[in-house]
């Protein structure tokens, strides 16, 4: 209970920090007119309390507020990039197990693993959503095609490090399954699996923030205005009259991808019964 | 022996750790007179690698003064009066073999020319010549030690310790390296204090070996050895060589009571 | 080298390539077969015959485009990695900064950075270069910065006390051990950011930006279902960031001599 409440302390000291850096940064470029690197005011840089106050007020005349808005916004994008992270950790997990058991598929596939990173998503994204959208039942249509997106950036990290973890395992621990006559699925999953684990959830880590970015970028060439990134697009239009929304939106955005972050590392607290923290 | 002035002098010194609940050593008394081989060998928690690192500076005493021909522990460090050789070879992966031994020169501000005649010399010491473009890794765990001690080496320093230097190797590698040692040392007449948790290894190669014990670390005894200078391998089958590992043996055992 | 080793090497390095080469022919062969076979949609999937065809005829619009972002990416790597390099250096000095802040990166590490993109538009000019580069530098600090901090704090101890037995000063230390020990630690991160700065710029452009950008390109052209000249961009951009991680890859080979993926080679 004490680490906890020293941690939340830090964290609330963290943001006192970061607020007062922000409005003294403000301050001043202000006072001092200075241009570099971007001209200070209170439209490229809305004041704390005036961002505070937009996420009580409503965005929009006779709506709800705004903070009520996001949180809609924000859950939907949610549910894209949870999907979105599970279908590409698993897919990264299986493709790891898949690898570890042939180094010929090993060289012949991980240069495409690792340049599948480089295509722009963003880009393919219109053809992926138009592509995956009439597939889907109707429930799933729309959100299914960000959530697509999503795991392809999610997949990356947790195929890699899979591979690394499912190839740390002890030569001596698999020597001694292979003298117990053990098959190769029960060497897996027995040896090399827990090996792996330290690799895995650092990769999950990675990845949790990863598809958050790919949900926010993958709605937004679909036109979906449901989730943050339509809101996102949309503040954007009205930034020099009311910049505050953006950024509240901003700091809504930076919230779901730590919380997901530390959903992760919670999980792992649980799963791995000890330092999580290791040489990965 | 002379008993000339002593050229490290350990007087009273104590160690201890944890405010003052754990006492690694206590009241340690000893003289080391020039060209001198002593072993230092005890149970784990004698401190004997704690009194080692008394003497180098590496870590303080909590009383007790330690004098190097008579400069202080810290001030024979400053001066690099020794060269230090651990259990792991402590190489530097990215540096050559001869760039491992060069480093303390460089560090010394030695030029190119100078260093590159004393690291061929070390090299020819431990019979590593050949050897000076491989990297680490290329060699195995006994070459890799030489290296180390070709390292320690480089200064000629009138002072060498060995923290259990051959603990990590087999036997016949490490039986055949304190053959080496001993024909280093004989040319170059430094003065040893060496590590050791082997009985028969600290009788072969010392002129003294001074057995500690435990909880408080202290001093048990002494054992000038008498061998002759000549250490060989039929050293190790003469019968004076097994009564002094004996009496050593015994010492270890009253010392841990 | 004699000209056994040389050509054992190369022998050596075909071999690994090999089973690549053959993947990526066969892909090749069933995208192009696929794309015939189910009918696929042209306009969303052109054949790779196609899409080669339309990067050799776009050429003069899409090689200039691809050069302006990758100009952008270059600049955000750099920027970025320089600096994360150097608040790396800083923090491991001063070790009570660093634990401090260590959560704190950690956190920033998990914000979706990209959301930033409009903002640094609106900072600095959404037509100019900057303010993709910018997002570049971001989204290239973060990893490069805290793998530099893990690498420079992963000295063995053992090599530290060597050290202090000859009397180095720490400036001495800091030059001899921590920077080479760190520097595999560097590049890993590197070849990570090289991959970042340039899909970062190119999302970046997405929110608005000069015509003469590749991102900009790729996304009228989508909108305006010329679909065969935005896959052609895509496969530029694609190339130009393959192209600055190879370069990164190569440099690590040349520098960490030391590393375990150079050491399988010898």
């Amino acid at each position: 209970m004490r680490v906890a409440a020293t941690r939340a302390a830090a964290a609330v000291a963290v943001v006192a920090v970061l607020i007062g850096l922000w409005e003294g940064y403000h301050w001043v470029w202000a006072s001092a007119g200075w241009t570099w690197p971007f001209a200070v005011d209170n439209t490229s840089m809305p004041h704390v309390w005036t961002i505070a106050k937009a996420f009580a007020d409503p965005a929009q005349a006779n709506q709800a507020s705004l903070i009520s808005l996001l949180l809609h916004k924000t859950l939907f994008t949610a549910k894209e990039a949870a999907a979105g992270f599970v279908i590409g950790a698993l897919v990264g997990f299986a493709l790891g197990v898949v690898l570890v058991h042939s180094r010929l598929l090993q060289r012949g596939f991980l240069p495409y693993i690792v340049g599948s990173q480089t295509i722009p998503i963003l880009a393919i994204a219109p053809m992926v959503v138009i592509w995956v959208n009439p597939k889907l039942p109707p429930s799933l249509q729309g959100w299914g095609a960000v959530a697509v997106i999503a795991a392809y950036l999610s997949f990356f990290p947790v195929a890699i490090n899979s591979l690394r973890g499912l190839q740390s395992a002890d030569p001596r621990a698999l020597e001694l399954m292979r003298s117990y006559a053990a098959s190769r699925w029960s060497i897996l999953w027995k040896v090399r699996v827990p090996a792996s684990l330290p690799y895995v959830f650092s990769a999950l880590r990675i990845a949790a923030t990863a598809s958050v970015v790919g949900a926010i970028i993958g709605e937004l060439p679909s036109g979906l205005q449901s989730g943050l990134g339509g809101a996102i697009l949309n503040f954007n239009q009205y930034y020099s009259i009311e910049p505050q929304e953006l950024w509240a939106t901003n700091i809504v955005a930076a919230g779901l991808g730590i919380a997901f972050f530390l959903i992760v590392v919670g999980v792992e607290k649980l799963v791995v019964h000890r330092a999580p923290e290791r040489r990965a | 022996m002379s008993a000339a002035n002593p050229v490290v002098s350990i007087d009273g010194v104590t160690k201890s750790f944890a405010q003052g609940n754990v006492t690694a050593l206590s009241d340690i008394q000893l003289q080391l007179e020039a060209g001198e081989f002593v072993s230092l060998i005890g149970p784990s928690g004698c401190g004997k690698s704690t009194l080692l690192r008394v003497i180098g500076d590496l870590v303080e005493p909590t009383a007790g003064t330690v004098t190097i021909n008579g400069k202080s522990a810290r001030q024979a460090r400053t001066d690099r009066d020794y060269g230090i050789v651990f259990q792991d070879a402590v190489l530097f992966d990215w540096r050559t073999v001869s760039k491992n031994i060069a480093l303390p020169l460089e560090m010394d501000g030695w030029d190119r020319a100078k260093r590159k005649e004393r690291v061929e010399q070390m090299l020819q010491l431990v019979e590593l010549t050949g050897f000076g473009d491989h990297h680490p890794w290329q060699l195995s765990g006994g070459m890799q030690q030489r290296v180390s001690i070709a390292r320690a080496l480089a200064f000629e320093p009138a002072l060498l310790l060995m923290d259990e230097p051959f603990g990590a190797l087999d036997e016949m590698t490490r039986e055949r390296l304190n053959l080496e040692l001993l024909s280093i040392w004989q040319q170059l007449r430094s003065t040893v204090v060496f590590v050791t948790h082997s009985i028969s290894e600290a009788v072969f190669l010392s002129t003294r070996v001074v057995v500690m014990s435990p909880r408080p670390g202290r001093i048990a005894g002494i054992v000038p050895i008498d061998l002759p200078a000549e250490r060989t391998v039929e050293t190790r089958e003469a019968p004076r060589f097994f009564e002094l590992v004996t009496e050593v043996r015994e010492l270890l055992r009253r010392g841990g009571e | 080298m004699s000209a056994a080793a040389i050509s054992q090497r190369a022998g050596r390095q075909v071999v690994e390539w090999l089973p690549a080469l053959v993947i990526l022919v066969a892909m090749l062969a069933v995208w192009e077969g696929s794309i015939a076979l189910f009918h696929i949609k042209q306009f969303l999937l052109p054949k790779p015959t196609t899409i080669a065809a339309t990067f050799w005829d776009d050429r003069h619009e899409l090689w200039p485009a691809g050069w302006y972002t990758f100009k952008e990416a270059l600049g955000g790597f750099f920027g970025g990695s320089i600096a994360g390099i150097l608040f790396a250096t800083l923090v491991a000095r001063f070790r009570i900064v660093g634990q401090a802040l260590m959560p704190i990166a950690i956190a920033a590490n998990a914000i979706p950075i990209i959301a930033f993109a409009p903002i640094f538009d609106a900072w600095f000019d959404p037509l100019s270069p900057h303010s993709k580069m910018a997002i570049a530098g971001v989204l290239c600090f973060f990893p490069v910065m805290v793998n530099t901090l893990r690498g420079l704090q992963s000295v063995q101890p053992r090599q530290i006390e060597l050290m202090r037995a000859y009397a180095a000063s720490d400036f001495e230390i800091f030059r001899r051990v921590r920077v080479p020990t760190a520097l595999p630690y560097v590049f890993t991160a590197l070849k990570v950011a090289s991959v970042l700065a340039m899909i970062g710029a190119i999302v970046a452009e997405y929110f608005g930006g000069s015509f003469e950008a590749l991102g900009v390109l790729i996304r009228n052209d989508a909108q305006t279902f010329e679909f065969p000249t935005a896959w052609a961009g895509i496969a530029v951009a694609s190339l130009l960031g393959i192209t600055l991680y190879l370069a990164v890859a190569i440099t690590e080979r040349v520098v960490v001599r030391w590393s375990p993926a150079a050491r399988s080679s010898q």
